[in-house]
């Protein structure tokens, strides 16, 4: 459907599942693959993906006329992507996750027991978001969704990992934000100096590694002066 | 080259250019300017590429200090003297070293455009020199102009011989009143026919709470069908978004990537430069536009522009 006069919207569910989104992510990369003249920029989301083109090279109908048949073509052979699998280093609680006791009170769980759920499970990027490199991971366990603070705060410091109902976060950099915050990251997520500028990109996987605030200031020093890696090889 | 010292900055000044494209799925807003026309005019009267990067000014302008002899032109109806004097915009004013160049306040209109011979050098940071202040992402350190700051400009560049002026009818009038056209969607299920006809017969008012990233505007509320949670998709600069107040936000040039908000309707994009010069307590009006009538405004308006290119008086 038409979102504007420059762009078209692909709809493909309307439940927030990895499968869904899985499937925005591989025609994504079919949309890419492809080619198409006139095609600008293409934003995955949950369940769609916005197609940005120009309206002096490409028509509206012709698009979607491609845009359907590459959907039906791609159904049939999902998803052959490279799986890119990220591991972030996380310190949990204390001044660095202030809300953890919150979320651990809130269901009735031991703060360990938090942490044990929220680092064991392998998190989708379904997208990125609210700012720049900001990747909206899921799904979290049921166990441990939170609804967000009532009152966002003004200022969430960079690497804040939160928590909102049945996704989880890292802010790329200091933001008002109404997530609750379980612990945070030495990393950084976003430069606009590199290539591609986020440290993720939407259809990767990422897992936390539960780490000291020694080891917190370590990665950081080291960090700073280069690109952290956390892509484990396959 | 340091063209100019920043003497004031100004309300709100930044270095825009048309915008940065092919970075929306890193969560990445486009920027550039918020009235693009007025941004190429302003390019054309110093004889620039129509997207060469210049300064932004929102209500009041900066005082700057001329360091070259340089050219430049200004594109917007705003107070500008130079050394004191009255001076014209809409056309190439060559300047002196050691001029001084004060703007006042914008008289209609929200925004000013002021070029220079060549462009301004600020890095390109993800391929544009605009400025996203709250992503610190381009133009001057990714932030606004401060006092003590320099513009700087390009080496070698070839002043140009003549001087360039807009035709009368050519200059854009900036109305307290605009209308905008839209295109219905993509959530417009989201609202009942009522809601629909609410927002398209009665004029909206900006709020205070206005600026690149979007405006908030006052009116007559916009009825839901239902309540349905809209799960966040991607946004785009004029996006018509309706939160649960049924008050709408239209998203402007710095606007996120993505929200949650129903989309009743997208501003046309031809329409979209002429929004960018609303102000707070300024009306709009959206009239529906079908897709085929949008795109071939847009096609007009670009012919527009080349077009005024090829009628600018030249003075020699």
């Amino acid at each position: 459907m038409p979102f504007g006069d420059r762009a078209l919207k692909v709809e493909l569910g309307n439940i927030i599942s990895p499968e869904v989104n899985a499937r925005v992510h591989a025609l994504h990369e079919a949309i890419t693959h492809a080619q198409f003249s006139g095609v600008c920029e293409c934003v995955p989301t949950y369940c769609s993906l916005l197609m940005t083109y120009d309206p002096a090279k490409a028509s509206y109908e012709e698009l979607v006329t491609k845009v359907n048949h590459l959907e039906e073509t791609s159904k049939a052979h999902v998803p052959k992507r490279k799986m890119h699998k990220a591991v972030l280093p996380v310190v949990y609680g204390g001044d660095f996750g202030p809300d953890l006791a919150q979320v651990s009170r809130f269901h009735n769980l031991k703060e360990g027991d938090v942490v044990r759920m929220h680092s064991q499970q392998e998190y989708l990027v379904y997208m990125i978001g609210f700012i720049a490199g900001f990747p909206y991971l899921g799904k979290l366990p049921e166990e441990i969704a939170t609804p967000r603070l009532e009152t966002p705060r003004l200022r969430v410091p960079e690497g804040s990992v939160g928590i909102a109902e049945n996704q989880t976060g890292i802010y790329p950099r200091q933001a008002p934000g109404g997530w609750q915050i379980i612990g945070r990251a030495p990393i950084k997520l976003f430069d606009s100096l590199w290539q591609p500028p986020a440290l993720l990109q939407p259809g990767d996987f990422v897992r936390f590694r539960p780490i000291s605030a020694e080891e917190f200031w370590q990665i950081r020093a080291s960090a700073s002066e280069r690109r952290y890696d956390p892509f484990v090889a396959e | 080259m340091k063209l100019f010292r920043v003497a004031t900055p100004g309300f709100f000044t930044t270095v825009q250019d048309l915008g940065r494209f092919g970075f929306l799925k890193f969560g990445v807003p486009i920027s550039g300017a918020m009235d693009e026309f007025s941004l190429q005019l302003a390019n054309m009267l110093v004889s620039n590429d129509h997207g060469d990067a210049c300064l932004e000014m929102t209500l009041i302008g900066p005082e700057l200090e001329a360091l070259h002899d340089v050219q430049i032109a200004v594109a917007g109806d705003i107070s500008l003297q130079i050394n004191g004097q009255d001076s014209d915009t809409w056309q190439t004013i060559n300047l002196m070293t050691g001029d001084i160049v004060s703007f006042g306040k914008v008289r209609t209109g929200c925004r000013a455009y002021l070029a220079v011979r060549g462009g301004i050098d600020v890095p390109i940071v993800l391929g544009s020199r605009s400025t996203h202040v709250r992503g610190e992402i381009g133009g001057m350190q990714g932030r606004q102009l401060k006092a003590g700051d320099y513009v700087e400009g390009f080496d070698a560049v070839q002043p140009i011989d003549h001087c360039l002026i807009l035709p009368r009818e050519f200059i854009p009038s900036f109305s307290r009143e605009t209308e905008v056209g839209v295109v219905l969607g993509p959530q417009l299920e989201s609202f009942t026919e009522k809601g629909l006809k609410t927002f398209l017969f009665n004029p909206y008012a900006l709020t205070v709470e206005a600026d690149r990233m979007g405006y908030r505007l006052e009116g007559p509320s916009i009825e839901y069908s239902e309540r349905i949670d809209t799960i966040s998709d991607a946004i785009l600069p004029g996006s018509v978004q309706v939160p649960a107040n049924g008050k709408p936000i239209v998203t402007m040039q710095d606007a996120q990537t993505t929200g949650g908000y129903p989309k009743i309707a997208v501003v046309v994009s031809a329409d979209l430069h002429v929004l960018g010069q609303a102000k707070p307590n300024d009306k709009i009006c959206f009239h529906e536009t079908a897709l085929s009538t949008a795109h071939r405004k847009l096609l007009d308006y670009k012919k527009e522009v080349g077009i005024i290119e090829s009628k600018l008086y030249r003075r020699f």
